[in-house]
């Protein structure tokens, strides 16, 4: 399919999809940041004044110690969830040629 | 069967076990042997990273360090996983896409430069050898305290064992038994941490009994903690003593150091296309936090555990496992007032402290301590000598791939044939084994010094070069090389002189703006970055067919480098 496309149209193609992927990464990157640099450390003191309900957790220990590391695993396949979809929809992906 | 006879026979199975995976799993070809033939699943090679990554001080000391630094010790939990995130979105499926066997391959190809890919071979060995001693002591350690053999006995046992699968397997070898060692040690970790979130908090999974209801008191688990240890004199379990700078700044070396060392960013070469290395680092950190987020939990039981038993009871009233420890050296009580009771307090306390608990013991003897069955206690040294082999044969071919590939193949004789090639990354992985297991037998006394230093040195070093190299054509040769050696410079001389020149002046107060030497990579990588910036800025662009190559690491689909080709 990619060679119906001009060299130039490939090249312009291959850019906006470096581009989509440079905003998906930056995205997630800030929810990276906040959740481990910003609840787990430097918020982590008025965070602790708040308890998760129904269990003895203050907050900004829970971002610390178990939080920051569930939203890491989310993050990741997120990430690998949309960089399918775009490999595809830019037709970039492997799948046609190694089958 | 007594605790002796189970430890025996489950490091006897899962040692044959990784033999005969071993056997299973030869080497053939170089590809096998650099890069298990670039076919295992994103599923098999996440295990294999998680084993790779997780070494014996994930496996037995963390948990400790964890249950004496309390929030503190939050810099290894986040610092130790958030690397993943950066290796799935940064790294990885750039440099699969690349399609080369080692790091040192990375770097010099893309800044087309053997100085650039002379300094990367160095650093990789120096961070992997760096390592590894502490993994053959670990080996050599559970076998002396499990078995009462000596410590030097178990080294080379390691050592024969990693031989075997290293040499005979290469990558190939080593991610198989990675996969079984990886079964091995989570359920060594699980197990007893699933029977102490039983007793301590009443429910099976200790994520939630770590926020759980404390089981003798009723009160939430925490707040008892935290109330023990305000009586003794302990800062509160749940806020931090460190500054809040360098705990940022540490967490920041240990993420960006996770994603720069070699052994973890070469597994992602070991899979058939971009997209399968995207997802095994997602699968690597699923299998990583199954055992990172117990172990804050196992963290809370133990110290809860022990003070409970503990603090302000007669010694004469010890059970059988405080004596047991004592004799290990690992626990010791000296009854500084004479009252024959245990005064475990801590700085905050008037009343001097008379208990010193060694970090491992946290791991180590919890089965004993919560009274569980002798064949946890068997388990959880096979689990430990999981954790060890696996991380120690993952930097033994790095070790190897550097020397026999970079070194020799793409720097000295590129004349040499595969088969010559083959031999010769077989001979460098037999003679780094050596090299290991004599810094197991010798340890120079800073290794655990030394470790900062790994960290250090991987996050000064690769990451801000790589990143570059990928995200911006205008990095060049000079750039690189400037900046790698600014930032390891830099890095390694704020940790010489606090951790080895003037040991005397490692406190907060000496340090340069209260940056402790294990957080000084954090500072060591944005210098890097900056220098590297700065120079490419004054210095010719690359040539055209590099910045070519920079548009195809960038999109999955298509040929990569010629050597991968053909291979």
């Amino acid at each position: 399919m990619a060679t119906e496309r001009s060299p130039a149209e490939v090249r312009a193609r291959h850019a906006e999809y470096w581009r989509k992927n440079k905003r998906y990464v930056g995205a997630l990157l800030l929810v990276w940041f906040v959740v481990s640099y910003g609840f787990g450390i430097l918020l982590a003191e008025p965070l602790n004044r708040i308890t998760i309900p129904g269990t003895g957790f203050p907050l900004g220990f829970w971002f610390a110690q178990q939080g920051s590391i569930y939203v890491f695993v989310v993050l990741i396949f997120i990430y690998v969830w949309l960089m399918n979809r775009l490999d595809r929809a830019y037709e970039v992906d492997e799948g046609r040629d190694h089958g | 069967m007594n605790v002796q006879a189970w430890t025996f026979l489950l490091i006897a199975v899962s040692f044959a076990l990784y033999l005969g995976i071993a056997i299973w799993s030869r080497a053939t070809t170089m590809k096998d042997f650099y890069v298990a033939g670039a076919g295992v699943s994103p599923l098999a090679n996440g295990m294999a990273t998680a084993a790779d990554w997780m070494s014996a001080a994930s496996f037995i000391s963390m948990a400790g360090l964890i249950s004496f630094m309390g929030y503190d010790g939050s810099v290894y939990l986040m610092g130790w996983t958030g690397g993943y995130v950066l290796l799935a979105l940064l790294l990885a499926p750039y440099l699969r896409k690349f399609g080369a066997y080692t790091v040192p391959d990375f770097v010099g190809d893309r800044y087309y430069s053997q100085t650039a890919r002379i300094v990367a071979v160095l650093c990789a060995i120096f961070v992997s050898f760096t390592y590894v001693a502490g993994q053959m002591r670990g080996v050599g350690i559970v076998f002396s305290r499990f078995l009462e053999v000596d410590v030097n006995h178990g080294v080379y046992v390691g050592m024969a064992i990693v031989f075997f699968y290293a040499v005979l397997g290469g990558m190939k070898g080593i991610t198989y038994t990675q996969v079984a060692q990886y079964c091995v040690l989570i359920f060594a970790y699980m197990v007893p941490a699933i029977f102490l979130s039983m007793t301590i908090a009443g429910t099976p999974i200790p994520q939630l009994g770590l926020g759980g209801v404390d089981q003798a008191t009723g009160t939430p688990l925490l707040e008892r903690l935290n109330g023990l240890h305000e009586e003794l004199g302990f800062a509160a379990y749940t806020s931090g003593t460190r500054s809040t700078l360098d705990v940022f700044l540490i967490t920041a070396a240990l993420m960006v150091g996770t994603a720069g060392l070699p052994h973890v960013i070469i597994r992602f070469y070991t899979v058939p296309r971009v997209r399968d290395a995207r997802l095994s680092v997602g699968w690597a950190l699923v299998f990583i936090a199954l055992l990172y987020t117990t172990a804050p939990a196992v963290a809370v039981f133990a110290r809860t555990n022990l003070i409970a038993s503990v603090a302000g009871t007669p010694y004469a009233e010890m059970p059988p496992w405080f004596t047991n420890w004592e004799a290990t050296g690992l626990l010791r009580f000296d009854d500084l007032n004479g009252d024959g009771v245990i005064q475990f307090t801590g700085p905050d306390s008037p009343v001097p402290n008379e208990l010193t608990v060694d970090n491992d013991i946290m791991v180590l003897a919890n089965p004993e301590i919560a009274a569980l069955p002798d064949w946890v206690v068997g388990l959880v040294a096979a689990g430990g000598l999981a954790a060890a082999l696996s991380t120690a044969a993952g930097l033994l071919l790095v070790v190897s791939s550097a020397v026999s590939h970079d070194l020799l193949k793409r720097a000295l004789r590129p004349s040499i044939t595969e088969r010559g090639e083959l031999i010769a990354a077989r001979v460098s992985a037999g003679a780094a084994v050596m090299v290991a297991g004599y810094l197991g037998v010798n340890p120079p006394g800073f290794v655990a010094q030394v470790v900062a230093f790994a960290f250090g040195l991987a996050a000064s070093s690769f990451f801000p070069v790589i990143i570059l190299g990928i995200f911006w054509h205008r990095a060049t040769r000079e750039g690189a090389i400037a900046g790698m050696l600014t930032g390891i410079t830099f890095t390694a001389a704020y940790i010489v002189y606090f951790k080895f020149m003037h040991p005397e002046l490692n406190t907060a107060d000496h340090w340069w703006l209260g940056i402790s030497p294990e957080g000084i990579g954090a500072v060591g990588m944005v210098l890097n970055a900056a220098v590297t910036i700065l120079v490419s800025r004054l210095t010719p662009p690359p040539p055209l067919e590099v910045q070519e190559l920079v548009d195809r690491v960038r999109v999955p689909r298509g040929a990569g480098l010629a050597h991968e080709i053909n291979a």
